[in-house]
């Protein structure tokens, strides 16, 4: 039925490489994480601005983010920017797109986490002279945070699998991007695959449960 | 000093001040009384500039309260507000729920700021408390640390609106003392409040509103004793 044979010991030898690769991966998601959450908190910010332009900047942002598929996002930064003259490193282009759709994601989360908090909050904030960022920045924020932490999480876990969308961009030294050169000069497909496959488990995975860990450290209220 | 004069405030087409008039020496304890719905709790918040008024004005030691230029940050640093919903920072202990706006508006060292809060916490009672979160604490104890949280902040003037309503009957008490002991002290104090017995004790006077104005002031036994208005004679009646 079958003719093809494992080669299993072959596939192993280049774990380190793919470990490497998993290194990259992760780099990208954790920095895409915090320039998402930094840019989703200022468009929050937006959002709930007198302002017209910045509400209209942000609900632009959100709806491009959760309404196109996150390759298109990553290949306009690459090739789209690219068309303008713009020629970014596919490290960096990877990293912008991811990082764009986080902070889309994260702005619509933390808009539903704020919908949780009551007005009567920031009015406590600001009968005690607190103005109006003071009161965002220590009272709502911190309770926004909390709230969304496990969406958050969620986020994370998505920002760890879209680095394989890497592939459009010709992004090589990430997780996929080494599995895909081993696969090449290998043929090895099914195991090579199988152990990255693994590893990107054992990465969300660890992400989860550590996220568990660390909100019961963290929000003891 | 706080002088009202002549305020009226609308929200859309139901009008809930309708030209109040009102001075508050330093020093006075007011207490203001009156049905649901009469503007009693509006005007507090729009003495310290959360609401804005449609005409009249508001003068805080001389400075107008809703005028163009006035800094209400800095205003509100001198009018300490409590409200019916305590509103604790359900993510901060209850020290730090007292610290923040003294570090973060009146920048108050770390220090200092802890040593006030301590100060105000042992003041309410809450002594032992410090390192808890609100949600540890009862309705009371988390009211009485929203008044050490604007107590801190060394306010000349505190409002307070309807500070026990929330409160089961039990734990009414111990907030209605703190209130005294603030009165006592000489705090300059305006409560709206259903606690009739309460405000017969503290008040240096007390106001009547009824349906947007202040229909009857007096001094307690005066406004208690012998009142004036049918409005009034009907309400007292009604709550006694």
């Amino acid at each position: 039925m079958f003719n093809y044979t494992f080669r299993w010991n072959q596939a192993l030898k280049s774990l380190p490489q793919m470990l490497e690769g998993a290194l990259v991966t992760m780099e990208i998601a954790i920095l895409s994480m915090v320039i998402g959450i930094a840019i989703a908190i200022v468009l929050t910010l937006f959002r709930l601005s007198p302002l017209r332009p910045l509400r209209a900047v942000a609900a632009v942002w959100v709806e491009i983010a959760r309404n196109t598929p996150a390759l298109f996002q990553i290949y306009m930064v690459h090739f789209g920017l690219g068309s303008f003259g713009i020629h970014l490193t596919p490290y960096l282009s990877l990293l912008i797109g991811i990082a764009y759709n986080n902070a889309g994601y994260l702005t619509e989360n933390f808009r539903g986490a704020l919908t949780a908090i009551p007005e009567t909050q920031t009015r406590a904030a600001r009968s005690l002279g607190m103005t109006s960022l003071q009161a965002f920045r220590h009272v709502v924020m911190p309770q926004m945070l909390r709230i969304a932490f496990l969406p958050m999480t969620n986020q994370m876990v998505w920002a760890i699998l879209m680095t394989s969308l890497g592939a459009v961009v010709a992004m090589n030294s990430d997780l996929y991007g080494v599995a895909n050169d081993l696969n090449a000069r290998t043929f090895r497909t099914f195991e090579i695959f199988a152990i990255a496959a693994v590893i990107f488990y054992l990465i969300t995975k660890t992400i989860t449960i550590s996220a568990r860990l660390l909100a019961a450290r963290l929000f003891r209220y | 000093m706080i002088e009202i004069e002549n305020v009226r405030k609308s929200f859309g087409s139901l009008e809930v001040l309708k030209g109040v008039s009102l001075t508050v020496p330093k020093g006075e304890v007011l207490t203001v009384i009156g049905g649901s719905g009469s503007g009693k709790s509006t005007l507090l918040t729009c003495i310290n500039g959360l609401e804005p008024i449609d005409s009249g004005r508001i003068l805080v030691d001389g400075v107008e309260v809703h005028a163009k230029g006035t800094d209400l940050n800095r205003l509100r640093r001198k009018i300490g507000i409590v409200f019916q919903q305590w509103n604790a920072f359900p993510h901060l202990t209850v020290l730090e729920n007292v610290m923040l706006a003294q570090r973060k508006v009146l920048g108050r060292s770390r220090a200092e700021a802890e040593a006030e809060a301590v100060r105000q916490l042992k003041h309410v009672g809450l002594g032992d408390k410090l390192s808890v979160y609100p949600s540890r604490l009862s309705g009371g104890q988390q009211q009485r640390m929203a008044i050490a949280r604007a107590l801190a902040m060394s306010p000349d003037y505190m409002l307070f609106d309807e500070v026990t309503s929330a409160l089961d009957p039990q734990l009414v008490g111990e907030v209605l003392d703190t209130l005294r002991m603030l009165a006592a002290e000489g705090m300059t104090m305006i409560c709206v409040t259903h606690e009739m017995k309460f405000a017969r004790e503290v008040s240096d006077r007390v106001a009547f509103f009824h349906q947007g104005v202040i229909a009857e002031i007096a001094p307690p036994e005066e406004l208690f004793g012998a009142p004036r208005t049918p409005e009034l004679q009907k309400f007292l009646a009604a709550t006694v």
